[in-house]
């Protein structure tokens, strides 16, 4: 049991209350709707006395649902491809899909995400086709979709540094007087646990609050930066280093799909409401490797992983949506069936995808251009051609 | 209003003002460009006039204040960050050169950070450490990145207003000690027939060597260009103007010419702009050359301390000496 949980089999021994509250003193509670044998709790209180409750039509919870095993089966496709040789690298959301999919629905259209490198399930839920990240992690491009278009900027590999543009763009949305009201603009920086001790992550966080930015912090603390357990990154709960800087922090479990949209949906509602910034530490785990680069069994321990796999996100959606009749075993089947169609269409996508022109590589540089670099494209191409016909 | 006489400084300050009138997306932001006016009163009197929503106190942190730039940037806004000192963009570093320059390129053109990175550079203030540094060369280095650097009035006037108004990421380089200069100004030219950002310029015609020099090292070339005359040699000076993309085609012109070049910079020189700039006349213009091209450069050494400086930084006496030993080759 990692330190700061709720304590699953405690809890599962009683009713389920109506209302959760999160602990005065000592360890804080996560923000939890769904336990890990699917029951539902009406709502719980966040830190600050906030009650967090969802509303969802059965068609939603089961679009949820949906949402998390889609996901889940194109990031597995993706590790596959890895393993085959198809793609150079692939960072696994394993396990943080509820996390993702809870946060990134919580979104709503005006709002705009800065992702890490991790987020194939919040890319998946602003309508982006899930191509678009194997095509970086192939080697063929270096992400292809349009952030303007779909609000959801590009991947950010160096940790942390998407915070502060983040940070910057939801000033620009106060600039632009576009905070306010029911229809103002959100912004969501999503970052690891390993980024908090980021100098960016923490000027973002400076910034936000002086600035009483538009914006939300979303921290998936998966427990692991690579190697590093959290111990290494922090002595505190993460979500408390909000009080800090001046706004509030909240932790909620990230492997429920429902408190992760009902926490975010709030913290993104005051951010356009002009409340300012918050912290959410969303409280999951990395089921997988940090990439398919890594070994993880050189790190943690067995039993910390199977005890993190009785509170699989997916699993406890599934078993609410059973118990309450929700959805049968029919439903269960067709997403199955969805899922592994759309892998197959993936994977058939990514083996068609060509290598790019090699001349490509100097397109791009520069908006207006650089004549140095055009004399450089002009040689390069030159050079090229001096093969052609040869028997090289 | 016509042609003033206005130190540098006041003409970036100028220059500052027209585009902030100009364009309502442009903002400046910095530490200490608000009610003070930047530390070399640079940014003077427009938080007054444009308000604090477009002239922005920020936090102490450079690696915040261009990270949101760029967020801002995305937003749609054109950021002009101060930097308050050479020596202490480095926080901002990988900001810079990982993010500010490469986005574009990552996106296949779709996301734009028009910013220009306003940095004092140089030394010959007297100033304590980390306020003298000349870091040209770590930006020129990298890809995405334009470098320019005004060397008098009127340049800096002009050249801040095409620099911000350009859609590239922009380090625009400020020779601190020029500051106080003065030159004539020419207010009224619109800005966008003015001779363009990216482009050298003689500053003084001259037949018997040619040096190379941007920023705070023009007035010291023209320096020795007229001490040069009094000893019957013609010196031909180029501003560069542009340090990335380098425009040698003035360059390659005179040395073809002279036979002689001398590059002039406050950089260390070892793997400075001068070298590239050796390495490409010596391509380009190989059969013309009479001697190697030279280098006048500051040392290897970490910027000293102020009392010794002056003989640190190149001045005169120096540029003479390597024009002297180009005609002894």
């Amino acid at each position: 049991m990692a330190k700061g949980d709720p304590g699953a089999a405690t809890r599962s021994k009683r009713a389920a209350p109506r209302t959760r509250r999160a602990a005065a003193t000592g360890e804080p509670e996560l923000v939890q709707l769904l336990t890990p044998e699917g029951e539902r709790i009406e709502s719980a209180l966040g830190p600050d006395g906030t009650e967090y409750r969802v509303d969802f039509t059965d068609e939603e919870y089961r679009g949820l649902y949906r949402d998390l095993v889609l996901v889940r089966k194109l990031d597995a496709e993706a590790t596959a491809l890895q393993r085959q040789g198809e793609l150079g690298l692939w960072a696994s959301l394993l396990g943080q899909e509820a996390a993702q999919v809870g946060s990134g629905r919580a979104l709503r259209t005006q709002d705009m995400a800065f992702p890490t490198y991790r987020e194939h399930g919040v890319l998946y839920c602003r309508g982006i086709d899930p191509i678009m990240p194997l095509g970086l992690f192939r080697g063929v491009d270096q992400g292809g979709w349009d952030p303007n278009e779909f609000k959801f900027n590009m991947y950010t590999i160096v940790i942390g540094a998407q915070t502060l543009h983040a940070t910057g763009y939801a000033m620009g949305v106060a600039m632009d007087g576009k905070t306010g009201g029911e229809d103002g603009e959100a912004v969501i920086a999503y970052f690891g646990d390993g980024a908090t001790s980021q100098g960016d992550v923490n000027e973002s966080f400076v910034w936000a609050s002086v600035f009483n930015a538009p914006l939300v912090f979303f921290c998936q603390n998966n427990q692991y930066a690579i190697s590093e357990p959290l111990e290494r990154q922090t002595r505190v709960p993460l979500y408390r280093r909000a009080g800090g800087f001046g706004f509030p922090g909240v932790r909620v479990d990230g492997n429920d799909v429902l408190a992760s949209y009902a926490v975010t949906r709030h913290a993104l509602d005051n951010a356009r409401n002009g409340q300012g910034p918050s912290l959410i530490e969303a409280y999951t785990y990395r089921m997988g490797a940090h990439t398919t680069s890594d070994d993880p069994t050189r790190y943690r321990i067995a039993s910390e992983v199977e005890a993190w796999q009785a509170k699989d996100p997916i699993a406890r959606m599934k078993a609410f949506l059973t118990k309450q009749k929700i959805a049968d075993e029919s439903f269960f089947t067709a997403v199955d069936e969805q899922a592994r169609t759309e892998s197959v269409h993936l994977r058939e996508r990514v083996l068609a995808m060509p290598d790019p022109q090699p001349v490509t590589m100097f397109d791009h540089v520069y908006p207006n251009g650089s004549p140095e670099l055009d004399e450089q494209r002009a040689r390069f191409t030159q050079y090229m051609e001096s093969f052609e016909g040869s028997a090289h | 209003m016509a042609t003033e006489t206005l130190t540098l400084g006041k003409a970036l300050n100028t220059g500052l003002r027209r585009a902030l009138e100009n364009d309502p997306k442009v903002v400046i932001m910095g530490e200490d460009v608000g009610k003070l006016g930047g530390v070399f009163r640079i940014t003077d009197g427009l938080q007054k006039d444009f308000g604090d929503q477009r002239v922005i106190d920020t936090p102490l942190a450079e690696s915040g204040i261009i990270g949101t730039a760029v967020g801002l940037a995305i937003r749609g806004f054109r950021p002009v960050c101060e930097i308050q000192f050479d020596g202490f963009v480095y926080p901002a570093y990988d900001q810079i050169v990982s993010q500010v320059a490469k986005m574009h390129y990552r996106s296949q053109g779709k996301v734009r950070i028009p910013m220009v990175i306003r940095i004092p550079f140089g030394g010959g203030i007297g100033a304590v450490e980390h306020h003298s540094e000349s870091p040209e060369a770590y930006f020129a280095h990298t890809a995405g990145l334009k470098v320019v650097s005004c060397a008098n009035p009127q340049d800096a006037y002009v050249m801040i207003q095409q620099a911000i108004a350009s859609d590239d990421p922009i380090v625009f380089l400020e020779p601190k000690r020029r500051y106080w200069e003065k030159g004539p100004v020419d207010l009224d030219a619109p800005i966008v027939d003015a001779y363009p950002l990216h482009a050298a310029r003689v500053a003084r015609p001259g037949t018997d060597a040619t040096v190379l020099a941007y920023g705070p090292m023009v007035r010291t070339a023209l320096d020795a260009a007229t001490a040069a005359a009094e000893d019957g040699r013609e010196l031909e000076v180029i501003d560069l103007r542009t340090i990335s993309p380098l425009d040698l085609t003035a360059a390659y012109e005179s040395v073809r010419r002279t036979g002689r070049c001398v590059v002039v910079h406050e950089a260390p020189g070892n793997l400075g702009l001068g070298s590239e700039i050796a390495a490409r006349i010596t391509e380009e213009c190989f059969y013309s050359l009479e001697s190697p091209v030279l280098r006048v450069t500051g040392f290897d050494t970490p910027y000293p301390a102020a009392r010794v400086e002056e003989e640190y930084l190149p001045d005169l006496d120096r540029v003479l000496d390597a024009v002297d030993r180009t005609f002894g080759w």
